[in-house]
């Protein structure tokens, strides 16, 4: 029998040995994590990573697990490698029998009449659900401050962002509130979270996971990953939720590779390894460089080749992504329209004609940055500026697709810092929205592209004692080479740390509130 | 490029169906003209001969079989709707009769 305080600090791929041998179950695992969030996540110096728990039904998913393994026979041999292991849902993707609310007050009580593929794809490994995790409205920040429903804040220090738009599923990784969960990444919201809580983030190559259910931004960047707090569970995710999908015509057709045997390889002997050379120094934090270069060391040492690259056109990426992003997500937003779901606000006064009752629900429904980004978007996209804005930044697209095929000639696999700087401090940037979109600078290229990435802890900044994370980035389609160049680097920082870097976080003392979960409140008043 | 000024989000709010207040819109002018700012070098970054990518990894021709899949009920397509009557979404006047 193991304490529930060791239980949770278990990883996805232990937990889930422990349970097909019979030493947990499924139950027991579920139950400590839902205790877990009951102490740490409700109150005023709360986790806040949940928006939703789901306690019931992740109970019932956990005993039904138990009940077959306990029956044993042909069932009991057909479960799923990671049945009965839990995992946490980012708020952007559809459940049914929970609310969604994108972290918006236009969606806050919905519920969704269906399940994403992703969830269909934990239901059928029969994955408790814990419940859905709070993000930046719409996935849009840096920060998860721009959720409708209050910020989430970084285990490592309370007063600091847990990186966004998703914080809530890498803090909730974090703060041992689950061993897994789902984020979207459309410029970095799996990966910079990951960077700075100290955990694992993939953005699988562009139309390898399905899209379907996922709460669109910028449909030609956003892509559904793993969050968790190792590689090889990362892995192991994210075999669960890849592979092809009908229902989303941008999913490839390609067969999923083996990530979790790439995950497991265990060299990375004459690799080639590039140092993006636009992507550090200049802009960076010392620390954040210094766990940079350690990394480099350690990869050269296990008989990696270092190289260097340079990918010139990175230097636009950033500005021709702050016109794509919103453009599209202009475009996608426009369906909140107080008619087919959602929130309905009425004028005050005068006429009540769709119209007005358009424009009142949207004003209501939508928070500062979703409103700038609709108006940039519809900006960008008018006529007269759509060939120099929209049309100028697709072209970029195409120049930083071209930087990274030179690159992957000389490369396997580039690296690069994760984000530019540690987490910065809950309200620093609120009001500076450039200074915030500057934190996505490296995770950007990826996405235009359609490339894999990849963010592992690198170690703790010298100067705020933060955690760093490592970006690994793979040609489109070679996310396996990410998994195993990551879980070496992994084991070998970790045989330098003498365990996981999150060993080294601050204990959480029991919140001092209720767990009183914002949307469930909102709906009981 | 022509900067962005107060007037221009007034008609942009406008085409998006945003109500914004004096206020709201002279924040968001000064906010999204240092934006637009900062993304003008893109314009300059790209010659004629460079092609746009509007999709990172493209697909073409993706069809499926022509049968008849999973349907939302009347119900469950109106569950999430603010108003709804007779099995159909129930929406404000279309035309302006004030």
């Amino acid at each position: 029998m193991t304490d529930t305080k060791t239980l949770i600090r278990l990883s996805a791929a232990r937990l889930a040995e422990k349970l097909a041998a019979g030493e947990v179950t499924s139950v027991e695992v579920t139950q400590a994590y839902l205790d877990r969030i009951a102490e740490v996540d409700g109150g005023e110096r709360g986790v806040h990573a949940f928006l939703h728990v789901n306690a019931e039904e992740a109970l019932a998913v956990a005993a039904e697990v138990d009940a077959i393994r306990a029956a044993g026979g042909a069932e009991a041999e057909a479960l799923h490698v990671l049945a009965g292991v839990p995992i946490a849902v980012k708020d952007l993707i559809v459940t049914i029998g929970q609310p969604t609310t994108a972290g918006s007050k236009i969606l806050e009580g919905w519920h969704s009449p269906y399940d994403a593929t992703v969830v269909e794809r934990l239901r059928a490994a029969k994955m408790p659900i814990l419940g859905k995790t709070n993000l930046d409205e719409f996935a849009m920040g840096s920060s998860t401050e721009h959720s409708a429903f209050g910020p989430t804040r970084n285990p490592w220090d309370l007063d600091r962002i847990p990186g966004g738009s998703g914080g809530g599923s890498a803090a909730a990784v974090a703060a041992f509130e689950a061993p897994l969960a789902l984020g979207t990444d459309t410029g970095g919201s799996i990966r910079q979270p990951g960077a700075v809580t100290g955990t694992v983030g993939v953005k699988p190559t562009y139309g390898s996971v399905s899209r379907y259910g996922a709460i669109a931004m910028a449909s030609s960047l956003d892509q559904i990953g793993p969050v968790s707090r190792t590689v090889l569970d990362s892995a192991l995710l994210h075999h669960v939720i890849g592979g092809h999908d009908s229902r989303d015509s941008t999913s490839l057709p390609d067969p999923l590779a083996d990530l979790v045997a790439a995950a497991k390889t265990g060299n990375v002997e004459g690799m080639r390894i590039g140092i993006i050379k636009e992507l550090h120094g200049e802009g960076y934090q010392a620390g954040v460089e210094n766990r940079f270069n350690d990394s480099l060391e350690i990869l050269k040492e296990a008989g990696a080749e270092i190289v260097e690259v340079s990918c010139p056109n990175f230097q636009y990426a950033l500005g021709a992504y702050y016109l794509i992003m919103p453009s599209e997500a202009s475009s996608n937003l426009a369906k909140f329209d107080g008619v087919r779901y959602g929130l309905r606000v009425l004028p005050e006064d005068g006429p009540m004609t769709i119209e007005r009752v358009m424009g009142a629900t949207r004003a209501a429904g939508f928070g500062d940055e979703v409103k700038r980004r609709i108006i940039l978007g519809t900006y960008a996209l008018s006529a007269g500026y759509y060939d120099a804005y929209y049309g100028s930044a697709q072209k970029v697209r195409t120049l930083v697709q071209r930087d990274f095929d030179a690159a992957f000639t000389v490369a396997d696999v580039l690296i690069s810092p994760t984000a530019p700087t540690t987490a910065f401090r809950l309200g620093e940037k609120l009001d500076d929205p450039l200074a915030m979109y500057l934190n996505d600078v490296a995770t950007i290229p990826a996405n235009l592209a359609g490339v894999p990435g990849l963010s592992l802890p690198g170690g703790l900044a010298d100067e705020d004692g933060l955690p760093v994370g490592i970006q690994l980035l793979a040609p489109a389609r070679e996310d396996a080479r990410l998994y195993r160049v990551g879980a070496v680097l992994e084991s070998l920082l970790e045989a330098k740390w003498g365990g996981p870097l999150l060993a080294q976080a601050p204990e959480l003392a029991a919140a001092a509130g209720p767990v009183e979960t914002l949307v469930g409140s909102q709906e009981a008043k | 490029m022509a900067a962005i000024n107060r007037d221009d989000v007034a008609h942009l709010a406008r085409l998006a169906h945003i109500e914004m207040s004096d206020q709201e819109l002279d924040r968001m002018a000064g906010e999204l003209a240092v934006i637009v700012d900062s993304v003008k070098s893109v314009s300059q970054a790209a010659g004629d001969d460079v092609p746009a990518t509007s999709h990172p990894i493209p697909l073409s021709n993706v069809f499926r079989e022509d049968v008849v899949g999973h349907t939302f009920t009347a119900e469950q397509a109106l569950s999430g709707a603010p108003d709804s009557d007779d099995n159909r979404f129930k929406v404000p006047a279309i035309l302006d009769e004030a």
